[in-house]
Parts: C-alpha cells; sequence; structure tokens
C-alpha cells in the first residue's frame, strides 16, 4: 500500500505536470510548484476522490505545502 | 442540426414558462434534462411526461434553488440518473414587485436568494462536474430590465443585473477549464405574467418595442440551444439581448 506521501505526490505530478523530484514536503503548491488558485480547488478535489473524505472550504484554504495536504490527510485518516 | 446527443443539462424553474421550454428545446436537441422545480411538481412531471413521449430521457428533482443542500442533492441525483452534468441553464426566478419606497426587506430577500443567490447556489454546484469533464455550458436567465432598470422592480432588476455580472466572471475563472457561460435578457416575453398586465399597460410596453410585438418563451429557448451547444463555442461572458431591438 502506498504511503500518504506518495499518493499525495502522484496526484500532484498528475495535475501539475511537474517532476515528482519537485513535490517535496516544503514546497507550496502557488510558489514551487506552479498551481494557480483555481489548480489549488482541483487539486483538493482530487485529494478528496483519492482519499474517500471531504475537505471543507475551510480546511483547503489551510493547505498551502504538500506537508499541509499530508499532515490533514493523515490526521483525519487516523 | 445543432445537437446535444448525449449530454446532460440541469435546467432550474422548468415546471413552466421560459424554463420549460427550454427544456423541452434542449430534449428536442438530444439532451437528458432534469427538470427541476421547487412548488409545481405536477407541471414538471407533465413537462418530463411530453419529453419522455417525444422520445427524450427527462427526470423531474425538487430543489429550492436557493437552498445549497437540495441543490447539491439534485446535481448528485443528475450524475446517478445520467452520469455526466454537461449544460446548467439557470432559469429560476421569482417577482415581488413593489415601489422601492413601498418595498419590504422580505419581499428585496427573497428575490435577491431566488433570482441571484440562486444562481452562485446552482453554478458551483455543477462547478466541480464540469470542471473534471473539463467542459461545460452554463447559460443563466438575466432580464432586459436587468440593463435598463424598471420602476417597481428594484429587487427584481438589482438581481438581473447581478446575474450579468456573476455570468462574467463566471465565464473568466472558469475559461481555463473549458466551460463557458453566457447570459440572455429576454425583454418582454408572452407567459403567465404579461397576460395578467391590463391592454393601456401592454399598449405602451409595445410602443417601447421597434418589432412591435412581445417574444416567444420559443424564441428565448433557441437562444438557450445555441448557448448550450457547440455552435456557441468561442462565446463566454456575453450577454445575448431578446427583446425586439428594445435596448440597443
Amino acid at each position: 500500500m502506498a504511503t500518504v506521501l506518495e499518493r499525495v505526490t502522484k496526484v500532484i505530478v498528475d495535475r501539475l505536470g511537474v517532476e515528482e523530484s519537485e513535490v517535496k514536503l516544503e514546497a507550496s503548491f502557488t510558489g514551487d510548484l506552479g498551481a494557480d488558485s483555481l489548480d489549488v480547488v482541483e487539486l483538493v478535489m482530487e485529494l478528496e476522490d483519492e482519499f474517500d473524505m471531504e475537505i471543507s472550504d475551510e480546511d483547503a484554504e489551510g493547505m498551502a505545502t504538500v506537508g499541509d495536504a499530508v499532515t490533514y490527510i493523515e490526521k483525519k485518516q487516523a | 442540426m445543432t445537437t446535444l446527443t448525449g449530454k446532460t443539462a440541469i435546467v432550474t424553474g422548468a415546471s413552466r414558462g421560459i424554463g420549460a421550454e427550454i427544456a423541452r428545446k434542449l430534449a428536442g436537441a438530444g439532451a437528458k434534462i432534469v427538470v427541476n422545480y421547487s412548488g409545481s411538481q405536477e407541471k414538471a412531471e407533465a413537462v418530463v411526461a411530453e419529453i419522455q413521449a417525444g422520445g427524450g430521457e427527462a427526470i423531474a428533482v425538487k430543489a429550492n434553488v436557493s437552498d445549497a443542500e437540495a441543490v447539491k442533492a439534485m446535481v448528485d441525483e443528475a450524475m446517478n440518473a445520467f452520469g455526466s452534468v454537461d449544460i446548467l441553464v439557470n432559469n429560476a426566478g421569482i417577482t415581488r414587485d413593489n415601489l422601492m419606497m413601498r418595498m419590504k426587506d422580505d419581499e428585496w430577500d427573497d428575490v435577491i436568494n431566488t433570482n441571484l443567490k440562486g444562481v452562485f447556489i446552482c453554478t458551483k454546484a455543477v462547478t466541480r462536474q464540469m470542471m473534471k469533464q473539463r467542459s461545460g455550458r452554463i447559460v443563466n436567465i438575466s432580464s432586459i430590465v436587468g440593463v435598463m432598470g424598471n420602476a417597481g422592480q428594484a429587487n427584481y432588476v438589482a438581481a438581473k443585473a447581478g446575474v450579468i455580472g456573476l455570468t462574467k466572471t463566471t465565464a473568466r475563472e472558469l475559461a481555463s477549464r473549458g466551460i463557458t457561460a453566457n447570459a440572455i435578457a429576454p425583454g418582454f416575453i408572452t407567459t403567465d405574467m404579461t397576460d395578467k398586465l391590463n391592454e393601456d399597460i401592454q399598449k405602451s410596453m409595445l410602443a417601447q418595442i421597434p418589432l412591435g410585438r412581445f417574444g416567444e418563451a420559443e424564441e428565448v429557448a433557441k437562444a438557450a440551444l445555441f448557448l448550450a451547444s457547440d455552435e456557441a463555442s468561442y462565446m463566454t461572458g456575453q450577454t445575448l439581448h431578446l427583446d425586439g431591438g428594445m435596448v440597443m
């Protein structure tokens, strides 16, 4: 079973067309990974599908980096 | 021949008037239709039956467009029944006319909630699916009074002008995902509402219309079909005036 980070990374690579090596925990979606605000909305939608969970708009707004997303998902799954 | 084969359209306020006509027209072009209604269940079911009798597919779904939960449930129902949502026609609307001096807060709120907030709620609800599909058509029914103003309709006019601005913003936000948004601003269209007006008022209205007649709901439906189809592929953020030339 792939880890949360691996699955999040795959979604990001597919959605944003970035290299896997660029997807670091501290990488910010808009600053480092070249996402615009609509890309971030889509990314959250795809994470919801990937992990079969609802991510509220408030929670989504707090996710700026790859690490934020991974931590959030791991916490929610626990 | 414009075709919508394989597409699914949600038409709000489709139990009667312009909405029902749009539902019939899109169904005639091959779209599967969600006939949304708020109160008139029998009329909505009659529209569904008519579409089915013509060989089309349709379901009636009750949802007050200003109720986000109900709208979300409607979109889920559309997805379960038809598997996609390709077209949204925001048509549902009400009037609570009064002179501004006499207009009560709840008359203002009711009209803004249904006619403007309802468009926001329905658009938001379908956007997720349309973004995934990388395509979608949003057609908002505004009104010519939203462009020109109208005494006695401060609430309605504000909502309909708001819809034009919302249409432009929707168009800009979603263009990169293959979703277009356009509005139609009908003038005086023959419906139950205009039939009730007395002869003098009808005459004075006609005097303002260069084409010299009221419009028919079917003429609005034809424009909606155009905007919902591939024929309008390079058009977004626009408002079509269907008013016999009243506003130029």
